[in-house]
């Protein structure tokens, strides 16, 4: 009897597909359910910010990199104006710096939000757990709405401070959202953190070892859930980080559950450096005296933050006119990205979707 | 046996039925069948329509609430939607195949209805091997869904249709299993014959059997967490996604419909069907009905999706076992204690499956993890 002959099937996994967070593809090989080989297709969105910002003035860039990673808009306007800082030698007022570390950890929890959420609905909890921390991001959308009128792009750093000075209503209401959020965190953690099914799903599940986590020079959470303990905010404190007492969480086995983990305390921590400034914030300026058109002099910067994603650094280089001559991004996203072969091979196709969503990447800022 | 009436048989029964009736035998078919389609569509919007509106409160949102007064007319409103769109067959795919698939699911599920007791004796064919026509019957919507992924010419509807045809063929023999231990202790096959055993519902003394009976249900007709074949995160809609038109709409009626189906042999088997005080026996059967459904759209809101390994997993390693040593559990009991008090059993099966289940789930591995490739 002739045996039934069988061969691996190349599966399409994206551009257009419910998990793949934007335009991604993954050219998957598989044997039966088991991924045998996997290539990951990038550059569907791809728009030349990096380009289109060497024809902009130094301000004029600023609303390009809201729409890098769109889900952490205020991180990317933070990480643009230090390297512009940086670069110009421009100092800020207290007040903007105590602002911006508000905004930028308001920022993270939002991101982090959709991270977890997603990874949940990933995981094939339906839409309940994505839902209900959209619920809670909404609070933080609107926070920054008040300050910048925009609930997605905010455009709301300027270089050597902000364009308008926060509204009255804003305190309250970061007070009442920093009282309620750890009871929502909690809530959260009490349904899903010992869900037997998740556990079951997430649990050494994508391994990302230590040693290839440093190799590909991963960063954020996905470095952190490895067990490497490396925050720009601790190890390179930029703004005014180093006055603020937090801790950084970090995950022992490197898979989806301690990334999502990691995540979850990472809120917590914001929460708590929101506390702390919220009390030291001090009145004055928000902005100090900066030329309408900055003409930062010849030579190079590199500026680079703890974004929700990981480190997100600018590389500008100034020839002394009003458009930088380069602008690199060092993107988060894509370099945590990646890893994913190595990660997920010899997973089934249901792991793949869930280890691709605890990377937590925007397509945004992949493809730039 | 104290705890089982000696129900007359159910031959008995169907000679004598059809003279309640005026013109007898045929009236009581033709009858039964308009109403069982007219029940299995109305429950099935019934159905979209709680799912959507529990669904929709349980995630912290509204749910549909413009078409009609708390968004009843919901599922007319896509009814009519869909049924203009364009029936689209996919160019390489299998067009008979594909025309046929969404019948040869959906059909089924309107025959299992035919030994569905609605009340004592109102029910199209009291056969006297009602649960195993129910069984046997169910099993053929599997093909269906074969040939949906298979004539699709898709690569996501077959790895769906593959999976589906996993989980159905592992997943009946828990089911199978399960319904044997009810059976034992009604002595008859009979739908109605079951219901009329029930003084107490089988549900307190078949605790286990009930439980196997319901995941195993679950993952027959794709519930979450065991929607693997749908997956809409994973393989975006499984075996139906080259369906539009008026054949998706079968899809959609037969996954509910089998939804319906489901809670109904549960509400039959272990929840004493129609049998309860002062409302009249059709209203509790629906209300039975309707609530096992709720506990089903609970579990979809709240719980991620298990991974196919496991899926298999829980079946063959968990659910198999179990449902044989409720099996060996309740002959035993029925052979040794036929004159026991019922109470006392229920007691005894109740303890016996919390240690039954603590202690299985202890030493018992999901799942088998990474391949090596």
């Amino acid at each position: 009897m002739m045996a039934i002959k069988t061969e691996p099937f190349v599966l399409n996994i994206g551009p257009v597909h419910p998990s793949t967070h934007g335009v991604f593809r993954m050219r998957a090989t598989l044997d039966g359910e088991v991924i045998v080989n996997l290539e990951p297709v990038f550059g569907y969105l791809h728009r030349g910010i990096e380009k289109l910002a060497e024809e902009r003035t130094y301000t004029g860039i600023i609303p390009l990199t809201d729409r890098l990673d769109y889900l952490a808009s205020m991180s990317n306007n933070l990480a643009y104006v230090l390297a512009v800082e940086k670069l110009a030698g421009i100092s800020i007022p207290e007040r903007a710096e105590y602002l911006r570390v508000i905004i930028a950890e308001l920022q993270r929890i939002a991101s982090h939000l959709i991270a977890v959420g997603a990874f949940l609905n990933d995981c094939g909890a339906f839409f309940t757990p994505f839902l209900y921390m959209f619920r809670e991001r909404e609070k933080i959308v609107d926070l920054f709405e008040m300050l910048s009128g925009q609930r997605l792009l905010y455009n709301y750093m300027r270089i050597g401070g902000f364009t308008q000075d926060i509204p009255d209503e804003f305190l309250p209401a970061l007070d009442k959202f920093v009282k309620q959020m750890p009871s929502f965190i909690d809530e959260y953690d009490y349904l899903l953190k010992e869900n037997e099914i998740l556990l079951a799903r997430a649990k050494g599940v994508g391994i990302l070892p230590k040693e290839l986590a440093i190799n590909i020079s991963a960063s954020g959470p996905v470095l952190r859930a490895s067990g490497v303990k490396w925050d720009i905010r601790k190890v390179d404190p930029y703004s005014i980080y180093d006055r603020f007492e937090f801790d950084i969480p970090t995950g022992t086995a490197g898979d989806c559950y301690d990334r999502y983990r990691v995540r979850v305390e990472e809120m917590r921590q914001s929460l708590r450096i929101i506390r702390q400034a919220m009390e030291q914030l001090p009145a004055g300026p928000i902005r100090s005296e900066v030329p309408h058109l900055v003409r930062p002099p010849a030579g190079e910067a590199y500026g680079h933050i703890e974004a929700p994603k990981g480190e997100l650094g600018f590389y500008l280089v100034s020839d002394n006119s009003i458009a930088p001559y380069r602008c690199h991004i060092r993107a988060p996203s894509l370099l945590n990205l990646t890893a994913l072969r190595d990660m997920m091979i010899g997973w089934k196709i249901q792991d793949a979707i869930i280890i691709f969503g605890s990377i937590d990447i925007t397509m945004g800022e992949v493809d730039r | 046996m104290a705890i089982v009436d000696s129900a007359p048989t159910a031959l008995g029964r169907l000679e004598t039925l059809p003279s309640d009736w005026p013109v007898g035998f045929w009236s009581h078919w033709g009858v039964f069948t308009v109403v069982i389609i007219a029940f299995v569509l109305l429950m099935v919007m019934g159905f979209i329509w709680l799912e959507r509106r529990g669904m929709g409160r349980m995630q912290a949102r509204l749910g549909p609430n413009r078409a009609g007064p708390f968004g009843l007319l919901q599922p007319v409103a896509d009814a009519i939607k869909v049924l203009l769109k364009e029936n689209i067959t996919p160019a390489q795919g299998d067009k008979i195949v594909h025309w046929l698939a969404p019948v040869v699911v959906f059909a089924p599920t309107l025959m299992i209805f035919a030994v569905v007791p609605f009340s004592d004796g109102a029910l199209l064919a009291d056969l006297n091997v009602g649960i195993l026509y129910v069984v046997a019957i169910s099993s053929i919507s599997a093909l269906g869904v074969f040939m949906a992924g298979w004539a699709s010419s898709n690569k996501y509807s077959l790895v769906g249709a593959m999976r589906n045809i996993a989980a159905v063929v592992s997943y009946e023999i828990p089911l199978v299993v399960a319904i044997a231990s009810v059976v034992l202790l009604t002595g008859s096959l009979s739908m109605n014959d079951i219901v009329l055993a029930q003084h107490i519902p089988f549900i307190l003394l078949q605790p286990l059997g009930f439980l196997i009976f319901f995941i195993s249900g679950c993952a027959e007709i794709n519930r979450s967490p065991f929607d693997l074949m749908e997956a809409d995160s994973e393989l975006v809609a499984g075996f139906h996604i080259e369906y539009s038109g008026m054949r998706f709409a079968m899809f959609y009626l037969a996954e509910y419909s089998e939804a319906v189906i489901i809670s109904a042999i549960i509400t039959t088997l272990f929840l004493g069907g129609w049998r309860g005080p002062v409302l009249p026996p059709w209203l509790w059967f629906i209300v039975k009905v309707f609530i096992v459904f709720f506990v089903m759209v609970w579990t979809r809101t709240t719980l991620p999706r298990v991974r196919i390994d496991q899926l298999m997993a829980l079946a063959w390693k968990f659910l198999f076992p179990l449902a044989l040593i409720n099996l060996f559990i309740t002959g035993i009991e029925l052979l040794t204690w036929p004159e026991a008090l019922p109470w006392v059993m229920i007691l005894v099966n109740i303890a016996i499956t919390a240690v039954l289940v603590l202690l299985w789930s202890k030493f018992f591995k999901l799942g088998w993890g990474r391949v090596e490739v």
